[in-house]
């Protein structure tokens, strides 16, 4: 790597860093939690990209262990227990859960995985909604407590905001660690060709069921968080739709890119926000908006605005018919070599052994 | 001595025999090649050998312990390593990382992998295998992006890369040229003369066998239909009949 784009990088880093600590004091408390959003979601992503993107083994169960996350944290919570139990019994839970839930993985790959991943995840949701003496059902939990700190109530959105901020940071501390470690090495490994991985002796079996278990702890941990940020949960958000759109992050940002699973979720979280109020955007940009207005009329933002479900699902599909390897994947190969955009070489399966 | 016994194995798959009845040695430092004619089944029998497939009979030992049906991951820690017939590297790792990759299973354990040393302390291994297999020039860019026979080199020290004693090797020589294959019979041969590391190659190309190996197999149909000295194979009968059709 050349000393510019170290410099570059760490530049652009620093920016944004310092970005996401100041945004609170430029926003209304509808905006703090939309970012709180984004950010405890990014650890759900980030797990799954563990998953998925390096480990090449794919989940549609993501968003079922942030329901098992949520859960956990708002029974316990709401039971008088700290947060920091349910961090532990989450992860922990979620860990095992996900553990067993590699053991299919070592049978069947790709879209057959996705089915029994997709199974699970149904499973769960009908669990969150038909055993109501512990989930509440339909009704789901309410009061569910912030957090306290060091004996602080983190009871305002900024706080709560920084709360989880600092759990972001944390988690992807983690997950670099962990993805510049040999295990990391091994991931990739058996994403890109697991018989040889095998034959070099990388225990293809044990590395699959951790990738997963990982996964799926950090999609526990995503969940204990939620739990507290809205403070009321039912079943609706964690059924297959949630494991879809955390797909999509991960995805859409750069399946296998560290970076990949946050610009992903600004893509799901904070893109759609933007969206539907695109229409406001002259009133924010003041006397530069006269020159943007012969650019780009203002009628067209209004229609963007008023139908930014249909600009939001439109960008997404130019965006994975033009950029498969996902945005920073695109911008990766941008800056590195000159190389066709091509996305990930699909993993190698048995058949090659012969 | 013999690392390693093959003992009456046989490979069925539905009502084919793959591998039929098949029993060798392979002695300690020697170069052993397997010839035979397309589908003779050299491959599944390296795969059986290699755990690779769950043969259907018989029984494979390596230094007199069974280890039929054992898992490549745990045989390749007891130091037995292989190359496919197609290239098998990491495209997205570089070849420094691939080298690393290929023998850090054989350090500590997975804590000590997860928290300790990024390159489990193999970089200088990497940078030796990297100058005795003339890779030094691409050394850190990704192998996905290096040429067939540097790819196919890179492949070749990835099975050394942890000092094993037996190395399999399936036609390490396919698809390479002239130049490229005269440095990989080199750097095979070095190897073999060095470390004292024993060799089975599967291989077509007749020159390289004869030049490489010390003694040969000759698979037709599934069965060893003649064995020994290079020069005395060539001229056997049926093995000229097995090459050239009735």
């Amino acid at each position: 790597m050349s000393r510019a784009r170290i410099l570059l990088g760490s530049a652009t880093g620093l920016i944004i860093v310092a970005g996401l600590i100041a945004a609170p004091f430029g926003l209304k408390p509808y905006g703090i939690y939309i970012l709180t959003l984004w950010a405890v979601t990014a650890i759900a992503a980030i797990g799954l990209n563990l998953t998925l993107g390096y480990a090449g083994q794919i989940s549609l169960a993501q968003g079922a262990f942030v329901g098992i996350g949520a859960y956990a944290a708002a029974l316990l919570t709401t039971h008088g227990w700290p947060l920091g139990a349910a961090y532990v019994v989450a992860a922990l839970a979620c860990f095992a859960i996900g553990w067993l839930l590699g053991y299919p993985a070592l049978r069947v790959q790709h879209h057959y995985l996705a089915f029994v991943t997709l199974a699970f995840s149904t499973l769960i949701y009908l669990v969150l909604r038909n055993e109501e003496w512990i989930t509440g059902g339909i009704y789901g939990i309410s009061n569910i407590p912030r957090p306290s700190l060091f004996g602080y109530l983190l009871r305002s959105p900024r706080d709560f905001y920084y709360f989880c901020l600092a759990n972001l940071a944390l988690v992807s501390l983690a997950a670099w660690w962990l993805i510049r470690s040999p295990w990391g090495r091994a991931f990739v490994a058996l994403r890109e060709n697991p018989v040889r991985a095998l034959s070099l002796g990388v225990d293809t079996r044990r590395y699959t069921l951790m990738a997963f278990a990982l996964g799926a702890a950090l999609g526990g941990i995503s969940g204990v968080l939620y739990a507290p940020l809205v403070q009321y949960i039912d079943p609706t958000p964690f059924s297959l739709l949630l494991s879809l759109n955390l797909l999509l992050m991960v995805i859409v940002g750069g399946s296998g890119y560290f970076f990949g699973p946050f610009v992903g979720a600004v893509v799901a979280v904070l893109l759609p926000e933007w969206l539907q109020s695109a229409d406001r955007l002259y009133d924010a940009l003041g006397p530069l908006s006269d020159v943007m207005r012969f650019v780009l009329p203002p009628d067209a933002l209004k229609y963007v605005a008023k139908h930014y479900l249909v600009a939001y699902a439109i960008f997404v599909m130019v965006l994975l018919v033009f950029r498969p390897s996902g945005i920073i994947g695109f911008f990766q190969r941008r800056f590195t070599r000159r190389k066709p955009d091509t996305p990930p070489a699909a993993p190698v399966t048995q058949a090659k052994v012969a | 001595m013999a690392v390693l016994e093959v003992r009456d194995l046989s490979k069925q798959f539905g009502g084919i025999h793959a591998v039929e009845g098949v029993s060798f040695d392979v002695n300690e430092g020697e170069i052993l090649g397997i010839i035979g004619p397309n589908g003779s089944g050299k491959s599944t029998l390296f795969n059986c050998i290699l755990g690779q497939l769950h043969p259907t009979s018989g029984e494979v030992r390596l230094d007199g312990r069974a280890v039929t049906g054992m898992r490549p991951c745990d045989l390749n820690r007891l130091g037995v390593s292989r190359t496919f017939q197609l290239l098998q590297v990491f495209p997205e790792l570089t070849v420094r990382e691939n080298l690393i990759l290929a023998a850090q299973e054989h350090k500590g354990s997975m804590l000590t992998r997860l928290f300790g040393a990024r390159d489990v302390g193999l970089t200088g291994d990497a940078g030796r295998m990297i100058e005795f297999f003339r890779l030094a020039h691409v050394a850190e860019a990704k192998a996905g992006a290096l040429s067939y026979g540097q790819q196919k080199l890179l492949d070749a020290a990835m099975a050394f890369m942890a000092g094993p004693r037996l190395v399999l090797l399936d036609e390490p020589a396919g698809g390479v040229n002239l130049t490229m294959l005269a440095n990989l019979r080199d750097r095979l041969a070095a190897i073999n003369r060095e470390e004292g590391a024993t060799f089975v190659v599967i291989e077509h190309n007749m020159e390289f066998v004869m030049a490489l190996c010390s003694r040969i197999v000759v698979l037709a149909e599934g069965r060893i239909i003649a064995q020994g000295d290079p020069a005395d194979v060539r001229r056997d009968p049926k093995v000229i009949e097995a090459y050239l059709g009735h």
